[in-house]
């Protein structure tokens, strides 16, 4: 919110400077954005007296004779049409900053600074400047805006400063207001606060002005919408003149970024700007049936608001009314029909409550937010709705702009605008802070915050402002205590009370940690993506319509289409990813991910969705295939204490016979394959992919295994090699398989060569392989691990039809 | 006889000077001198039984002298080849120092996990066990039980995401807070590290970001407790000089909430570029856990206090390795993933 000093200063003396000012803010909770310095730019601009004027000969200047006071008299070249002998007008002196414009006139260059120089042989010292030169618009100073020089009042001391004249020594505060301080949301609520944090009185804007007779007869107010409407004043003025606002108020209106339209208009703008109470102003020449009614819009209704906008409504909507029709949009917007114009002559004022959140829903779905909405969305309190209508009435009779009728409205639902007593332990605010704040700085901070403070024993009592309404309970005192005291009297302690509590991981996560690092040693950078993807993620791994990974929970409001939908796989961020690195020519490497994906028990979500810790890896260059991936997967397998077994299956992402599914104890658990040629190209691959994804809930409970250590055998171990004919289609897990089956001595199953051609009859391979026999509580005899081969070859020619190789 | 000798031993002599330019020559020099049947002195040997006997001792004495000489001679020789042929060796095996090492890659884990890892370990030593927050979240989890109730314009200042009337993607670990005082017995001592979700995506936002929300629900727990604590955090994570500032702020779910500040790392509290002249630098939010919270939570809120606070991982991690935009965290580019190794 924009404060300026200036207009802060009509509520509160303020003797430390702009800077200092900001600090104090800060340390009370209020953080300045920004400080704005008006008038920065401008430098060594006096009034100054042109005491001569005359023409220079064939062009359209004057060569002038200006005396700046006690900085001299100088010659000064001036082209402006306004210039003339006993005027006065702003001179920038040399080595005076100005902002330097565009051939118009009109648009600011940047600045420039005034040297000494020549024009058509005659010397200048200086130059006369006109408003937009020095950043002054019409709202700052009448006749600013004049495409000429800016001409300054008669009385204008010669010599003296123009920026206090023109209103360029002020500084602006933007200050952040957090949400649980609406009342702040106005200079009179900053005043308050600065009031309080520099020990000085607030002094109130004057809310004083004399009723007449007068009375508009019959005038009705009457409220349907109470629930959303617990306030609604209205007070009828008449006589109006529509006219210019004083420059005073354009100035802090202009100071604001607010333009001046006409006095009445002003006047609700200004309030607001000033109370924080958002007011309206109703032409009463176009309100029909002599009544205002508030109510829910009816559906399909419709209004134009003041900006020529139309919008269709419906009962969500708070409407005010007319005996006939809706004349605004309740908290957001007046409606054209009835807008403050020239020929106005008797105005109704509004100053209501309205329910922020029906505000908030209102402004939300037609699109229209402004200051109104803004700060009814935050909160607006009954005493401002009051008081904010008193003001406004004081400004009508100061600025003589209307008479004050004795038709008063005020519809409400019984609130108090008075303060609420409220008493609390000192004892308990202490042990929230855990420091001791003397007593009476509790009631010196109380006293300045308006709170009315008593104390008797451990008791403190208070007298809360209605617009306090943060103010609930001991924490809520303790907060203003030590915002107010300083949080550098907060000192570090560490919980001298507290129980001795066990930290650290979990068996969960102590393992997903490991495999992570386990990941990492295996050359794996970890990568995090969004929890969400795209439908076309979907299609890029050609999921049929029917596949569980197309049952997402959808965002009801995403960002864009590509975030819309959460992730069932991670797959897809993963084949994004290597498709990102290999666009910006990393052509290898290795990624993985340990993230959620999101299961719906049923849709839409009535019920927590299960989320399922998975982790997916992506290798890809020409130094990966399917089997360096494969060793990965069994690096996991170890760091879990698990086994994993594999089987050829298919993936319609993946290379239909370089896939295979991951199986734990018989269960499904994930797989991994290389990347399909189709999605590869389609993501512009330019080495292959290979890429696994494993569901690690279901290897959850299988996370309380430990290492465990089996005693070495007594006995010498035996090795044998055994190369071996069978059909092509016989899988090496086949093998395995029925070795292991045959014996249960064979420790080591090791592949190391596999053959085809040769004397290899065609349609057969050979695989070698190297079993490892380990004894158990006994030595082999002379002839075991014969007689287990003997077995093995047995069981492998009936079973597969497998042959030792001749 | 004695001229034969001396004539052998100036051979020996010249052969070890001439010829001998390896250990395989040495060998061969050494041959035809020692050799016992063939070699030279072998020879002489030989001819023992035609000396007359009485000079037979003399020559023998002189023989032998000659043998031990000799093989003192070659031994020596042998020596030497050794020595220069490993010099040789040693020679030829030269490298270029210069040239890149052949490495074994290892990989890292993501820069938001090693802030994580680093932030649990400073609490884990406090006693905080780690509780895993929900990324699907329900209203009342997320909102409502956090004080604050649908009307709140606390709720504006998050722009959250929705997935039913009542389920969104959790907007902040603090949910977490309410599932942990439902669950866990008092005392409470637990973090929760997250991801969370807003619906802002810009220059400096990232709709999915990660916080550390940290919860401790005990008896008697004070502002100065979280300044304490704080305290300790940042000095582990920032450096032993580093201190905290707290000041005012606003959380419907703690009360007093402060803003938490770290001195500046970057210039010790001079003021530079990284803390915008101030000297400090925003790190993260606390307070005193809302009474209104504690009873939703069925917490005696007169027996019972407790203390909470949110860490921004990204804001962390940018922090501390000088990550100058947030979505390269996200993008998963190999430049930016070799770079940070703080395990």
């Amino acid at each position: 919110m924009l404060v300026p000093l200036s207009w802060l200063k009509e509520y509160v003396d303020i003797d430390i400077t702009p800077r200092e000012l900001e600090k104090k803010l800060f340390s009370c909770g209020f953080e300045v954005e920004e400080l704005t310095e008006v008038g920065k730019e401008i430098s060594n601009v006096v009034v100054g007296l042109v005491e001569e004027c005359e023409p220079i000969p064939e062009t359209h200047l004057h060569v002038c004779k200006v005396n700046a006071g006690s900085h001299g008299t100088f010659q000064v070249c001036c082209g402006a049409d306004n210039v003339k002998a006993g005027g006065k007008f702003p001179v920038a002196l040399v080595g005076a900053t100005v902002y330097m414009t565009a051939k118009d006139h009109k648009t600011v260059e940047g600045t420039m600074t005034i040297k000494k120089g020549k024009l058509r042989g005659y010397e200048s010292e200086g130059m006369l400047c006109s408003g937009v030169e020095l950043g002054v618009t019409e709202n700052m100073f009448p006749g600013a805006g004049y495409n000429g020089l800016l001409v300054l009042p008669e009385d204008a001391e010669t010599g003296a400063d123009v920026k206090p004249i023109l209103g360029l020594d002020d500084w602006i505060f933007d200050i952040s207001i957090t949400a649980n301080r609406p009342d702040c949301q106005s200079i009179l609520g900053i005043a308050r606060e600065v009031a309080a944090v520099l020990d000085k009185e607030l002094k109130m804007p004057a809310m004083d002005y004399t009723e007449t007779e007068v009375k508009k007869e019959g005038f009705t107010v009457t409220v349907d919408a109470q629930d959303i409407c617990p306030r609604y004043i209205g007070h009828y003025v008449y006589d109006v003149k529509i006219g210019e606002s004083p420059l005073w108020m354009k100035r802090r209106l202009a100071l604001v970024g607010q333009d001046a339209i006409s006095n009445i208009v002003d006047i609700t703008n200004y309030v607001m700007l000033e109370m924080g109470q958002p007011m309206h102003a109703f032409d009463c020449n176009y309100l029909e049936g002599n009544a205002i009614c508030v109510r829910r819009a009816g559906e399909g209704e419709k209004i134009t608001t003041l900006d020529a906008q139309e919008y269709t409504l419906n009962s969500n909507n708070l409407v005010i009314c007319d005996g006939v029709k809706p004349v605004a949009l309740a908290g957001v917007m007046g409606g054209l029909n009835s807008e403050i114009r020239d020929t106005t002559t008797e105005v109704m004022f509004e100053s209501a409550k309205f329910a922020r959140d029906n505000i908030r829903k209102t402004s939300r779905a037609l699109g229209k937010r402004t200051d109104a909405s803004a700060k009814y969305e935050k909160g607006v309190d009954e005493y401002s709705t009051i008081h904010a209508m008193k003001r406004a009435l004081h400004l009508i009779e100061e600025l003589g702009c209307g008479k004050v009728s004795s038709t008063h409205v005020d519809v409400n639902s019984g609130n108090s605008v008075e303060p609420r007593e409220m008493k609390v332990s000192i004892k308990r605010v202490n042990d929230v802070l855990g420091i001791e704040v003397p007593n009476e700085v509790i009631l010196h901070i109380m006293k300045n915050l308006q709170f009315a403070p008593s104390i008797d024993g451990d008791e403190l009592t208070i007298q809360v402002p209605a617009y306090r309404e943060d103010m609930d309970s001991y924490p809520d005192v303790a907060e203003e205590v030590i915002r107010m005291y300083g949080y550098d009297h907060v000192v570090p302690t560490f919980m001298p009370d507290a129980k001795v509590t066990m930290g650290g991981l979990n068996r969960k996560q102590s393992k997903e940690l490991k495999l992570k690092r386990a990941l990492c040693s295996a050359g794996a950078y970890e990568c995090i993506h969004y929890s969400f993807f795209s439908p076309s993620d979907l299609d890029l791994l050609k999921l049929p319509e029917d596949a569980p990974e197309r049952r997402t929970i959808r965002i009801l409001n995403p960002i864009n289409e590509e975030l819309s939908l959460m992730r069932t796989t991670l797959a897809a961020s993963m084949l994004n990813a290597v498709a990102r690195n290999q666009k910006k020519g990393n052509l290898e490497g290795r990624l993985f991910e340990l993230g959620k994906t999101f299961i719906p028990k049923e849709l839409p979500l009535t019920d927590y969705p299960d989320e399922r810790e998975t982790l997916c890896i992506g290798v890809f260059g020409e130094k990966e295939s399917f089997f360096t991936l494969k060793g990965m997967a069994e690096k996991i397998a170890e760091t879990l204490f698990v086994k994993f077994d594999y089987a050829p299956a298919k993936k319609t992402f993946l290379h239909p016979y370089q896939t295979a599914a991951i199986l734990c104890e018989g269960e499904e658990v994930g797989y991994l394959g290389k990347a399909a040629y189709e999605v590869a190209e389609k993501l512009d691959f330019r080495t292959d992919a290979y890429i696994l994804e494993i569901d690690l809930k279901k290897l959850e409970s299988k996370y309380d295994r430990r290492a465990s250590f089996t005693p070495l055998s007594k006995y010498p171990e035996e090795s044998r090699d055994l190369a071996l004919v069978m059909d092509k289609a016989i899988t090496c897990g086949q093998v395995e398989d029925v070795i292991r089956k045959s014996c249960a001595y064979v420790r080591g199953i090791k592949l190391f060569d596999v053959y085809e051609g040769g004397q290899i009859p065609e349609n057969k391979r050979s695989m070698a392989f190297t079993l490892h026999f380990v004894p158990g509580e006994e030595a082999f005899e002379a002839d075991s691990v014969d007689r287990f081969v003997k077995k093995i070859l047995k069981n492998l020619k009936n079973q597969l039809d497998i042959d030792l190789r001749s | 006889m004695n001229e034969r000798l001396a004539a052998i031993r100036q051979e020996i002599m010249n052969g070890i000077e001439e010829r001998a330019t390896s250990r395989a020559t040495a060998f061969e020099l050494r041959k035809q001198f020692m050799d016992s049947k063939t070699g030279k002195i072998g020879q002489l040997m030989k001819e023992m039984k035609s000396i007359a006997p009485e000079e037979r001792a003399a020559f023998g004495k002189s023989v032998n002298e000659l043998k031990e000489w000799a093989m003192q001679q070659f031994a020596e020789l042998d020596e030497k080849m050794k020595a220069k042929e490993l010099e040789l060796r040693y020679e030829r095996e030269k490298i270029d120092v210069t040239m890149p090492a052949e490495e074994k890659e290892t990989g890292n884990l993501h820069p938001i996990t090693q802030v994580r890892n680093q932030i649990i370990d400073v609490f884990a030593g406090m006693g905080f066990e780690v509780f895993e927050p929900k990324e699907i979240e329900n209203d009342y989890y997320n909102f409502t039980a956090l004080n604050t109730p649908k009307d709140h314009p606390a709720r504006d200042m998050q722009d959250t995401f929705y997935l039913s009337t009542e389920f969104l993607l959790a907007t902040q670990t603090s949910a977490a807070q309410i599932h942990a005082m439902e669950t866990k017995n008092i005392p409470i001592k637990m973090l929760a590290p997250g991801k969370v979700f807003r619906s802002d995506d810009d220059a400096t936002h990232s709709p999915m970001f990660h916080q550390m929300e940290g919860l401790v629900v005990d008896k008697k727990i004070t502002l100065c407790d979280l300044k304490g604590m704080l305290d300790v955090f940042v000095q582990k994570i920032y450096g032993e000089g580093a201190t905290t500032r707290l000041r005012p702020s606003y959380f419907p779910f703690t009360e007093p909430s402060v803003e938490v500040d770290v001195s500046c790392f970057e210039c010790g509290g001079k003021g530079c570029k990284l803390c915008k002249g101030t000297g400090w630098i925003e790190i993260l939010g606390g307070g005193i856990v809302n009474k209104k919270v504690l009873e939703n939570c069925g917490i005696n809120s007169d027996e019972y206090s407790g203390l909470a606070f949110g860490i921004g991982i990204e804001r962390t991690a940018m922090l501390k390795y000088g990550i100058n935009n947030i979505k390269l965290l996200f993008e998963s580019d190999l430049r930016v993933l070799k770079q940070i190794d703080d395990n």
